[in-house]
């Protein structure tokens, strides 16, 4: 048996150099909202012939100078993706018109414009459902588990997982402008029910083991549930990444940074069941036993 | 040996299940409908904007001018006729919602397979407040007239359609007034004899031509320099109803036809390659169980699809993901069994108490675990519409999905994966395939005979 609680140091080492980088990048860049939360315009056109982006950039400022170009992207074979603030239907015509007359017949592949207004409602809303799914999974671990701790201890975890996608997403979104929209926040809620998921397991597990009684020996019990809990979460695990993989590599363009965010999270929701989860718990036990006394 | 045991009768419903799902979700050249009764559904899957490409509108719905009182009314009332305009415009599977945060009202508008924009935005999105005015006599210069509201309104329409003049061949709107708007324009072409009759569309004169004759019959036809397409357009919004607040356009979002078609092409090789993967890993780890899962994973997929096509489940692009995550808890499941089962085989325990309790133990786990998952999918579908929670239709499919498939996983993965282990294994019916034997459980390392 493999006394894995004995390293929770370099758990929490580990941890940390992943999280801090992810915490800096956050507190100095945030996050780069999407056009979902903040408002603006994606229009990714496909021209048949090469344009540089340069010359798109001008255009657009020559035709609609009151709309601001935030970015031109090149996102495939002539296939160029504008970044705008919000612009009116007038304005989405005149651009069209002055695309044609420059560059000849173009595809439209996508089009979408969002009014500042609906894009901060829409950001509240989020935060709220996410505010929820916290408390009431917080609820429903300490009520199956008949103590505060395990819920507590499941959403540290949860945080800790919470700020790696956070993190990485602030840095992905400040070097390769990555945004973040709606379905990243539905990522983010699947992936920290994911994560309690494994949790739950070792959990439940620890909680068999010890029928209620917490007091002898913690370390022991704990560690011979991490060992035989380890295969089932590992190979779990890999089911679910061998799906996710399969979906990032060969899945839709629109999808890439959606089932990113999946992957990373369930890779560090594994991690964080047996490495977060189950030091804090001990942590928390010796709290409760030092205060009930 | 007893052949109707219950496990045998459960494989047998299964069997019966899996081959039904099979018949449904079983690719079809031709469009082909399931009709029982009421019931009636194309066996294909239905594919969301996202996927079919099309044209997706929200406005917000200017209520400021309204009572407060009047307000749910209005709002229904625009809603009622932006479903009247978005059926005439012959969209098939195009949905109109309705979403209030607070003193914003909003209408969400979804045209899958309508790619010119346009056409859509001057078609719904007018306000086509129809109204018939006739010359204010007591303005002071008789030169340049000055109208004023006759009574006669687009609410006074039976039907309006679109007409080619004889003469010039070129496109007009013919209109009917109801009883009560004949009776009026009865009145109005009376008194008005030799004067311009204006006709207005949304505070915008249109056409004022001069009334020839007493018109008995309630039929008038609008014309004014309109092509086919405006005309056609008028018409719709006449047929509809004006709308009874106005309405700004605060989202739009087009999808072309393409883009959708390479995400369901790639996500569908995506989802192949993945269950390949997950398959053999499963195999190789459990062997024969492994198999089983394997099977129970197969029919996971028939299962879901077949409810998506019978409920219908629009799908969309986070939809896709939400079934593929979804097969992901499925062999969570399965998983979580075979490692029950082999600590009980490790203990030396006969097979049949050792399968029965691996099933018990694993499902407080396997409840607990998924319960969470469910919590998540139900704050993100947000089924009770609350304002404070989001209502966005790809969040909510991604939501949807993965939730069926919690469910779905469950019944396929405790289930089917038991009845074929009870019935194979358990002696209830001891197969032999010509002379080779089923093996017994085996996991690396531990062999039990």
């Amino acid at each position: 048996m493999i006394k894995l609680l004995a390293y929770t140091k370099y758990y929490f080492i580990f941890s940390a150099l992943i999280i801090i980088p992810g915490l800096v990048s956050l507190g100095l860049y945030g996050l780069l909202a999407g056009i979902d939360f903040v408002g603006g315009t994606t229009y990714e056109v496909k021209f048949n012939k090469f344009v540089s982006n340069e010359e798109i950039a001008r255009l657009v400022g020559e035709s609609v100078p009151e709309v601001a170009l935030n970015s031109v992207v090149s996102t495939g074979e002539s296939q160029i993706l504008l970044r705008m603030s919000p612009i009116s239907d007038d304005q989405r015509l005149k651009l069209r018109d002055a695309l044609k007359a420059g560059y000849g017949d173009f595809t439209e592949l996508e089009f979408e414009t969002v009014g500042a207004t609906l894009g901060r409602e829409l950001l509240e809303k989020t935060l709220i459902a996410a505010a929820i799914a916290l408390i009431a999974i917080i609820i429903f671990l300490a009520w199956a588990f008949k103590n505060i701790v395990f819920g507590l201890s499941a959403v540290v975890a949860m945080l800790h997982d919470t700020l790696v996608i956070l993190g990485i997403f602030s840095l992905l979104g400040h070097f390769y402008s990555v945004e973040v929209d709606a379905l990243f926040v539905a990522a983010l809620l699947t992936i920290l029910s994911f994560s309690v998921h494994d949790t739950v397991v070792v959990f439940d597990r620890i909680r068999e083991r010890t029928h209620g009684d917490f007091t002898s020996n913690f370390d022991q019990v704990a560690n011979r549930a991490l060992n035989e809990t380890m295969v089932r979460s590992l190979n779990n695990s890999l089911a679910i990444i061998f799906m996710l993989l399969a979906l990032l590599i060969l899945g839709g363009a629109s999808l890439k940074f959606f089932v990113l965010a999946l992957l990373v999270g369930s890779i560090s929701g594994t991690y964080s069941s047996p490495c977060i989860a189950v030091p804090m718990l001990r942590i928390f036990f010796k709290l409760q036993r030092k205060y009930a006394h | 040996m007893k052949l109707l045991t219950r496990n045998n009768i459960l494989l047998f419903l299964v069997v019966l299940l899996i081959s039904f799902c099979s018949f449904i979700v079983l690719p079809r050249s031709t469009p082909t409908t399931l009709k029982i009764g009421s019931f009636q559904r194309d066996l294909q899957i239905k594919k969301g904007l996202d996927l079919e490409g099309g044209v997706q509108l929200i406005y917000k719905v200017e209520l400021d001018g309204i009572d407060s009182a009047d307000r749910e009314d209005a709002f229904s009332g625009v809603k009622s006729v932006m479903e009247r305009r978005v059926n005439f415009f012959g969209v098939s599977e195009a949905l109109v919602n309705t979403s209030q945060s607070g003193d914003n009202y909003r209408l969400y508008v979804e045209l899958p397979g309508v790619y010119d924009v346009d056409e859509a935005l001057n078609v719904i999105g007018k306000t086509a407040k129809l109204d018939f005015r006739v010359v204010d006599n007591s303005a002071p210069d008789p030169t340049t007239p000055e109208y004023t509201q006759s009574g006669l309104t687009g609410s006074n329409l039976k039907k309006a359609q679109v007409a080619f003049d004889q003469n010039t061949g070129e496109a007009q709107v013919a209109i009917q007034f109801d009883d009560e708007g004949s009776r009026k324009f009865e009145e109005i072409t009376r008194n008005n004899l030799n004067k311009p009759l204006a006709i207005f569309l949304d505070d915008q004169l249109i056409t004022a031509p001069t009334v020839q004759t007493t018109i008995l019959d309630g039929n008038a036809v609008i014309s004014g320099s309109f092509t086919k397409d405006t005309a056609k357009q008028l018409a719709i919004q006449l047929n509809g109803g004006a709308l009874p607040a106005p309405v700004t356009l605060e989202q739009q979002k087009t999808v072309g036809a393409s883009l959708g078609d390479t995400s369901v092409k790639s996500s569908i090789v995506a989802g192949i390659i993945g269950l390949i993967l997950v398959a053999l890993f499963m195999t190789s780890y459990y062997g024969v169980l492994g198999f089983i899962a394997v099977i129970s994973l197969l029919c996971y997929a028939l299962i879901t699809l077949t409810i998506y096509i019978l409920l219908p489940v629009t799908l969309t692009l986070p939809g896709i993901a939400g079934f593929l995550l979804s097969i992901g808890m499925t062999v969570d499941s399965a998983i979580l069994i075979f490692e029950r089962l082999k600590d009980e085989v490790r203990l030396g325990v006969d097979n049949k108490f050792a399968v029965e309790s691996a099933f018990t133990k694993a499902w407080n786990s396997i409840r607990d675990a998924n319960v969470n998952t469910l919590i998540v999918c139900f704050i993100l579908f947000n089924p009770l519409n609350l304002q404070f929670l989001n209502s966005s239709g790809l969040v909510r499919g991604f939501a949807l999905t993965l939730s069926m498939g919690i469910f779905i996983g469950l019944f396929t993965g405790i289930v089917i994966v038991r009845t074929i282990i009870r019935v194979f294994y358990l002696n209830d019916f001891e197969l032999e395939l010509g002379r080779i034997r089923l093996p017994r459980f085996s996991f690396r390392g531990i062999r039990n005979d």
